[in-house]
């Protein structure tokens, strides 16, 4: 088991490692000057106390899409509609931040829980379908991201905008509502705490209780799952829509933490972020966090480059998707784990012929 | 707001838009069928069309031929399935997560390409590309309002309607379609007489990717000479519905695509009514997901019935 689990780490390892090459070979044939393009793409994040805030400012989202995927991957649920789920919950956040005057800190939360709501509410749709008709979810949860953000902008353009602000915008949060700044000199924000909270409630959900159980079987073999007496259709529903939940907490959060006002165009696409972390996780939520601090720091420094060089930054949207390819590839380094596996049993077989041998003997 | 909604229905210019906007549809959804008939689900096709588009646009703009870049798109269409297949069949990487890495690729990676290619951000409008051709059609266009709504449309619209024919003989009139469709039903039987799984796999991805391909270039190449940041909007995935919802039948993909491009359509030409214009927008995702569960509804049922019929 232990082996096992050193194997895919070290499969991981390796695939990002294959992943950065192929990134430093396109950014050597791209840039005029390789050397400051890789250097800012490396080490920028780290250059200035802001540039790192940013990487754990950027972290928390992919912290909380990241716990999404992870959930609903784990059901073998291939939902893809965390996107829309957190589009929708900083919509919802929004909502609750304009429109009530509340005590602060009760604001906050009745605004995120708002927001988590709408999220749920969102992924309850492929849930649902896939339950009872058995319609793909994938199919039905992209349709949903693309109707959670019109209908997104719909709700904002309409009920919430303001006319004095030039561009499209939301009036100004009531400040009750906002997540407290909690570094100088960085905008990182209280909503980092939440994430904390909800990689260690994910935890104890999907290892600690009698669902998470269920959650976990049913994505190993549903027909296990089904013979052994465990309802995999309403595993199906609350595995979906719990993902559904936490990318609404983390569309709230992030809309409550780093934001005043709604002024999203387009999607930040922090729910498509969220495979990649939970695939380099490998589906553990203790691992979320280390995976999005992972990709935020490959992020910013992307951008760092793509403002400083002459690289655009979405040299990393590459890179990622080979790093999802190679590290789900079941065969990829398999060759070497299965020496390994023959070597071991070699040893245990050698042990056992001289025992064998020692016994005869006497 | 009934009677301007018939008036803008019932109006040739609507029923030629219909078989515009169904193109790159119906294209995706063949591609889409074809890898589900020999038992694999191409979930990358919505980032196989956008690869393709850029391909088509970027070639079309060095060679000053549409041709060119249409050919070129759908070899770029042929590699993105060829990506898929090895993955899957090579290195064992889950069929689902290698379709939406290539998409996440296709999103990000065409920016880049884009960038790195012209300077350009978003849209390709430094790129001097060309549009393929317009083909009236003698005699049927003379003929009063059918004339108007099947003549006039681009190459590719109605090679979509031939590449519908083709996959039809292919699948059933060809020993390579026995043998995708015997792979599709049943791997094991089709291995144990002797037919290379992978092979055959490989085949079917690859056509799928090139019809893909078609479609990609149609977005970018069909009517307008840019191509901009995902562009393809979901129709990758709208195709997959359609293909499941037309039973992978190629006449039934055909109607169910029509369908779709029926409703998407529809979201472009009501625009004039006062429907907050989201709304609109909304239509062909809410169609797709209405005829998706139209498909699952049927198919439960034919799957009790059987069940019934076995009990008793």
């Amino acid at each position: 088991m232990n082996k096992r689990l050193v194997f895919e780490f070290i499969k991981t390892i390796v695939a990002i490692i294959f992943a950065l090459a192929l990134a430093f070979t396109i950014i050597y044939f791209v840039s005029e000057d390789p050397a400051y393009a890789l250097n800012r793409f490396l080490v920028g994040p780290t250059g200035t106390m802001r540039h790192f805030g940013n990487v754990l400012e950027m972290a928390i989202p992919l912290t909380f899409t990241g716990l999404a995927i992870c959930v609903m991957f784990q059901a073998r649920q291939f939902n893809i509609g965390a996107d829309g789920g957190f589009f929708i919950g900083a919509v919802g956040a929004t909502f609750i931040a304009i429109t009530y005057k509340l005590p602060p800190g009760v604001h906050t939360l009745v605004a995120i829980a708002f927001g988590g709501l709408l999220g749920g509410l969102g992924s309850s749709v492929p849930a649902l379908l896939k339950a009872k008709w058995k319609s793909s979810e994938l199919v039905s949860s992209l349709m949903m991201n693309h109707i959670l953000f019109l209908l997104g902008l719909y709700v904002i353009n309409n009920k919430l905008r303001d006319p004095q602000a030039g561009a499209m915008a939301s009036y100004t949060f009531n400040e009750t509502a906002n997540l407290s700044k909690i570094l100088e000199g960085t905008r990182l924000h209280s909503g980092i705490f939440i994430a904390l909270l909800m990689i260690a409630l994910t935890y104890y959900f999907l290892y600690r209780t009698k669902w998470g159980y269920a959650l976990r079987m049913t994505g190993k073999s549903s027909k296990f799952a089904q013979y052994s007496g465990i309802s995999v259709t309403s595993v199906i529903i609350y595995s979906q829509v719990i993902g559904g939940i936490l990318a609404g907490i983390g569309g709230a959060t992030e809309m409550l933490g780093m934001h005043n006002r709604f002024q999203w165009q387009l999607s930040p696409g922090f729910g498509w972020d969220g495979i990649i972390v939970a695939v380099l996780a490998r589906n553990n939520p203790l691992l979320i966090p280390i995976a999005a601090f992972f990709l935020a720091y490959m992020r910013i420094g992307a951008d760092l480059m793509s403002r400083m060089a002459d690289v655009p930054s979405e040299v990393v949207s590459i890179v990622q998707s080979i790093m999802i390819m190679l590290v789900t590839a079941e065969a990829f380094l398999s060759h070497w784990r299965h020496k390994l596996i023959v070597r071991d049993a070699n040893v245990i077989f050698d042990a056992k012929e001289v025992k064998g041998n020692v016994a005869k003997l006497d | 707001m009934l009677q301007s909604l018939i008036e803008i229905i019932f109006n040739t210019h609507f029923g030629h838009g219909v078989l515009r906007v169904t193109t790159p549809i119906l294209f995706a959804a063949l591609g889409a069928l074809i890898s589900s008939r020999a038992g694999i689900i191409n979930v990358s096709l919505e980032g196989t069309m956008l690869t393709a588009a850029l391909v088509g646009v970027v070639f079309s703009g060095i060679s000053q031929s549409p041709w060119i870049g249409l050919i070129a798109a759908v070899i770029a269409g042929m590699i993105v399935g060829l990506t898929l297949v090895f993955f899957s069949l090579n290195l064992k990487t889950d069929i689902i997560l290698a379709g939406i890495a290539l998409n996440l690729m296709a999103g990000g990676g065409t920016i880049f390409a884009l960038f790195v290619v012209s300077g350009d951000r978003g849209i390709s409008s430094s790129i001097r590309s060309h549009v393929l051709p317009m083909i009236c059609i003698p005699l049927i266009q003379d003929i009063p309002i059918i004339g108007r709504i099947l003549s006039g449309h681009n190459v590719l619209t109605y090679l979509s309607i031939v590449a519908v024919v083709i996959i039809y003989y292919l699948l059933y009139k060809t020993p390579l379609g026995i043998r995708i469709r015997a792979v599709g039903e049943n791997r094991h039987a089709a291995d144990s007489v002797g037919i290379s799984v992978t092979k055959v796999q490989y085949i079917a991805l690859i056509i799928s990717g090139a019809l893909a391909g078609f479609g990609g270039a149609y977005m970018s190449m069909g009517h307008v000479s840019w191509f901009s940041t995902n562009m393809t909007a979901g129709r990758g995935f709208i195709a997959l519905a359609a293909n499941a919802l037309g039973m992978a039948a190629p006449f039934g993909v055909l109607l169910t695509s029509l369908l779709f491009g029926f409703a998407d359509a529809l979201s472009n030409s009501l625009h004039s009514l006062k429907i907050p214009s989201q709304f609109v927008q909304m239509i062909p995702f809410v169609a797709t997901i209405l005829g998706l569960l139209f498909y699952s509804i049927q198919q439960t049922n034919k799957a009790n019935r059987i069940r019934k019929e076995q009990k008793a």
